[in-house]
């Protein structure tokens, strides 16, 4: 009350030399990349006519398909949950040799974690190529691209899970002799488990999103609809594929929210 | 109980520390140059003010963290010298009681127990009670009998109080029949009238036992009480070391003073 009053602050800090800089570079670099991208006033101001006509000729969404459409999602799913569900398995022991001071040094750790980094950097769409190669046209390749693609994920994030447990009890038993192995197993993955359950569900929603658009290269599963459908210029269909593949998406994400909320759930 | 019994048995030392020196990094050292040895069956109080090195002394002790100069020889056995399954081997003969109790949340208390046979056994029959041998099932019994807390033995441990999950703590550290246990603050977060009783019960059982024991405690009433020997840490040097009879509440008011 009685301290003297204080000068009203500025509202804006001036940016210093560098700030400056910095901000006129970033400027710089958006505007070279909207150049690059082939940034056009008037090809954006001539596309909505060509895009209600699109919608003309797709609304209403063809119906005329629609078993064959949903034994297509079937597929997609089928292909979305056994490629988690394998990628989900071998993750835990590639996590484990990622994870911090619980197995293995720093020096594997490192290694696991590049190797895994690799892993997620390389785009599901080109796994799948690589496996339609490897292993030929269908499902099969889609599966082994989100295997892949959910190690990159699960490995990594699994790893980062055991990191953020509680060290307490390890080093309890660490102080009575345990072996690293049986610390892993009787302390660190129970006391993780909940963590792995969540991301493992966020692996399952993001191996869904994937593989509906597998079959855009020939890896199985709904997409393949969505490129005959423009292909043919049958586009109903492809706006049927859109909502379709929209619609799981959501209930996917949706039913996932529920799950996580009841296994993280009010903090025990 | 034997080795009090024995006058031989007073002369083993279990505990020797010669010029034990750590520093974190950069930082000035945690302390400097400690000697000091802990004879078989002796209650040892480490005290001193927040932050004087007492629990990273205790981790040097048991090998947890490697002191940057000196040696610590534990149960006869020199600690730097150890390779991974010699120092394993002397860790099953010894234990440490946090100041949280460290269980696994999501395990049973009694799996919780059998984790402390992981120095002695190995293998998934010893990750949960489910699985495990009916030897290792009932030491673990015997072990939640004495800490009062066998009719809890399927309940999950984060669904003990304070003063439970420290008592399960304790037979977990005990269940392995350990020689030497270090407890850090063992009821430090616990409310006083819980923080007495586990205190009492844990010092009752490891005189029992004959377990050699050295704990810390912010609480100067139970170091003198519970503790034959005072080991005062003030600014990274041993500022007392004394039987706790002997010791004046004006040396251990300057400790933190
Ligand atoms: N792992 C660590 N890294 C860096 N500094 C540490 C670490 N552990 C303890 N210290 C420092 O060492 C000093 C002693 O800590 P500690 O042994 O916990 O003291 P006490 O148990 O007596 O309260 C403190 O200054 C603390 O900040
Ligand atoms: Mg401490």
């Amino acid at each position: 009350m009685d301290s003297p009053a204080r000068a009203v602050p500025h509202r804006f800090n001036r940016p210093g030399g560098i700030g400056f800089v910095s901000y006129v570079l970033v400027a710089l670099v958006i505007l070279w990349s909207l150049e690059g991208a082939g940034w056009s006033v008037d090809r954006l101001l001539s596309s909505p006519p060509k895009l209600a006509d699109f919608f003309s000729r797709a609304w209403p969404p063809s119906t005329h398909n629609l078993d064959r459409l949903a034994w297509k999602m079937v597929e997609t799913l089928q292909i979305a949950v056994s490629g988690a569900a394998i990628g989900i398995v071998l993750s835990l022991p590639i996590a484990l040799l990622a994870a911090r001071g619980v197995l293995v040094g720093r020096g594997v750790n490192l290694v696991v974690r590049i190797i895994l980094g690799f892993l997620r950097a390389v785009p599901d769409l080109a796994w799948a190529l690589v496996f339609v190669v490897a292993v030929g046209l269908g499902p099969f390749a889609g599966m082994l691209a989100i295997a892949i693609d959910t190690i990159g994920f699960c490995g990594r994030f699994f790893a980062d899970d055991m990191e953020n447990t509680d060290p307490g009890p390890a080093e309890a038993l660490t102080a009575t002799g345990a072996r690293r192995i049986d610390i892993a197993a009787s302390a660190v993955i129970p006391a993780a488990l909940p963590a792995f359950v969540s991301t493992g569900l966020f692996a399952l929603e993001k191996a869904v999103r994937a593989s509906t658009i597998l079959g855009l290269v020939g890896a199985g599963g709904i997409g393949i609809e969505l490129k005959v459908g423009f292909d043919l210029f049958d586009y109903p269909t492809a706006v049927t594929v859109i909502l379709m593949i929209a619609v799981v998406v959501i209930g996917v994400e949706q039913i996932g929210a529920v799950l996580r909320q009841k296994i993280m759930g009010p903090g025990r | 109980m034997r080795h009090k019994a024995t006058g031989v048995g007073q002369q083993v030392i279990d505990l020797q520390a010669n010029s034990l020196s750590k520093r974190f990094g950069t930082a000035a050292p945690v302390f400097s140059g400690l000697d000091f040895s802990i004879r078989r069956g002796e209650c040892v109080a480490l005290v001193g003010a927040n932050g004087t090195g007492k629990s990273t002394l205790l981790r040097c002790c048991l090998g947890l963290i490697a002191p940057d100069a000196g040696r610590v020889s534990l149960l006869g056995v020199t600690l730097a010298d150890l390779g991974g399954t010699a120092r394993r081997e002397l860790r099953a003969r010894t234990g440490l009681v946090g100041q949280k109790h460290n269980l696994v949340p999501r395990l049973s208390v009694l799996s919780n127990v059998i984790h402390g046979l992981l120095g002695r056994h190995s293998g998934p029959r010893y990750w949960i009670q489910g699985l495990a041998p009916a030897e290792a099932r009932a030491a673990a019994m015997a072990a939640l009998e004495k800490v009062g807390l066998a009719d809890l033995a399927l309940r999950r441990a984060d669904q003990l109080s304070g003063g439970q999950s420290q008592r399960v703590a304790i037979a977990r550290a005990l269940v392995c029949s350990p020689r030497f246990l270090v407890a850090d603050e063992p009821c430090a977060s616990l409310d006083p009238q819980a923080g007495e009783e586990v205190m009492a019960l844990f010092m009752s059982l490891v005189k029992r036992e004959g377990v050699t024991v050295l704990f810390t405690s912010h609480n100067v009433q139970h170091a003198l009480s519970y503790g034959d020997r005072i080991l005062g840490l003030q600014g990274g040097r041993i500022a007392i070391d004394a039987r706790s009879a002997d010791v004046t509440p004006l040396e251990m008011a300057k400790l933190y003073g």
